[in-house]
């Protein structure tokens, strides 16, 4: 087989079948707390992508380097760094969505889906498969929240990025802007995947896909289970 | 004093970080499932965050010195994560019963963005060094109130007739909304 199939593989793979948010079920707070905006939502996806696609592009040249046992604060410091550029940036050129983003900019830091590719995919793979596997978990990861981003401005203020839609803008339903809403939004989105993919629901949230159950010794179990594209690549 | 107080209960049900906040959300899906776990990993966060924070603040204050805040993120979750790694040791060698309720949930704690989220929120608060621990504390509490109520609800969830699809993670995020929307009753009250 030629190098092509499998590397477009790595990119589509986060936009659906395995997205980090909707079946992965993995970074779940800003799912829910930047999305009452759509713009909001698209802020913070495009936002993140570029920590993940940075960190995985960072952690695949160093994976030789990095100590095993260390690995985590490791991968934490290079995460934290590309943060840190990045809220630079939006505080520069974008202050609307640096203030509205607020401490969620922050806590990109320990969003799971970035270390859970660091350690499951970049930490293991070479530098062009990680890069793409980063920019494909990451667009996954905008299209969620853009999707819970429409959903939660169309119902809850009745605007679509800011434009007032006619009908619903007369009265909307506040609570889907309120914090119930958007559990109650995401419960849905995911039933609707569910539906949609049709077959189980995906495994509860537990330590199984989270990505330190290495270190609490629920080992790569859940990992592989979760992602067997990725024991492949890995071997 | 009464400044302390208002902080713990502000932090408790005004502003609660998991429902109305958004924070440490993974853990709170993860470990609610029993009121056993629930209780050891609440102990865990209100411990964790209350040490991080009283780490963080020399910290801040020696970054501020050298007027490299900007590495604030980067130190602080250095810190976190050392500190973290410390008390399992600590624990481990010297309070063998309290490591064996909490050690479990200890190294998901680094990544529990509610650590990060206190630690940071205090300095953008502008909070002194008791308000900050106080902060904390109540953040930690209102992690742990969260949790224990969770529980008795998904206990209910667990037994009852629900849509196929909706079943597992859906059902319980529906639960979480409805948790959460009796905390909005809290949402008016300033204190």
């Amino acid at each position: 087989m030629n190098e092509n199939k499998p590397l477009s593989a790595e990119f589509t793979k986060g936009l659906l079948k395995e997205n980090p948010v909707l079946v992965m079920l993995l970074g779940m707070c800003p799912t829910l707390a930047v999305t009452t905006l759509a713009s909001n939502a698209i802020g913070m996806g495009l936002a993140t992508t570029f920590v993940l696609v940075c960190s995985n592009f960072v952690i695949s040249l160093l994976k030789g380097v990095i100590p095993k046992a260390v690995r985590l604060p490791c991968f934490i410091v290079i995460i934290a760094g590309f943060v840190t550029l990045i809220s630079f940036v939006l505080q520069r050129f974008l202050p609307g969505l640096y203030e509205s983003l607020g401490v969620f900019l922050t806590l990109i830091t320990v969003n799971c889906i970035i270390l859970g590719r660091a350690e499951a995919f970049a930490s293991k793979n070479k530098l062009l498969p990680s890069v793409l596997d980063g920019l494909g978990m990451g667009l996954g990861f905008t299209g969620a929240l853009f999707v819970m981003g429409s959903l939660r401005e169309i119902l809850g203020a009745g605007s679509w990025f800011g434009i007032k839609l006619p009908l619903i803008s007369q009265e909307p339903m506040l609570i889907f802007i309120m914090p119930a809403g958007g559990f109650f939004v995401l419960g849905c989105v995911i039933a609707l995947v569910n539906r949609l993919a049709k077959k189980k629901p995906p495994k509860e949230i537990s330590c199984e896909n989270c990505p330190s159950a290495a270190l609490c010794g629920m080992d790569k179990a859940g990992c592989k289970a979760s992602s067997p594209a990725e024991s492949e690549a890995a071997e | 004093m009464k400044e302390i107080i208002i902080i713990i209960v502000t932090a408790v049900f005004v502003n609660n970080v998991v429902l109305s906040q958004f924070m440490g959300i993974c853990a709170f899906l993860g470990v609610s499932k029993q009121l056993k776990s629930s209780l050891g990993m609440g102990g865990a966060v209100i411990f964790v965050m209350v040490c991080a924070t009283a780490c963080t603040y020399p910290v801040y204050m020696l970054l501020e010195r050298f007027e490299i805040t900007y590495l604030r993120t980067v130190a602080f979750i250095l810190v976190i994560a050392m500190f973290v790694q410390l008390i399992e040791i600590v624990m481990k060698k010297t309070m063998p019963p309290l490591y064996k309720a909490l050690g479990v949930y200890l190294p998901l704690i680094t990544t529990n963005c509610a650590v990060l989220g206190v630690t940071v929120a205090n300095i953008d608060e502008g909070y002194s060094f008791p308000q900050s621990i106080a902060n904390a504390f109540g953040t930690g509490l209102a992690f742990t109130l969260a949790l224990v109520l969770f529980s008795g609800v998904r206990a209910r969830i667990s037994g009852s007739d629900i849509p196929e699809t909706f079943k597992g993670v859906p059902a319980t995020l529906i639960a979480a909304a409805i948790v959460s929307l009796s905390f909005m009753g809290f949402s008016g009250m300033s204190l």
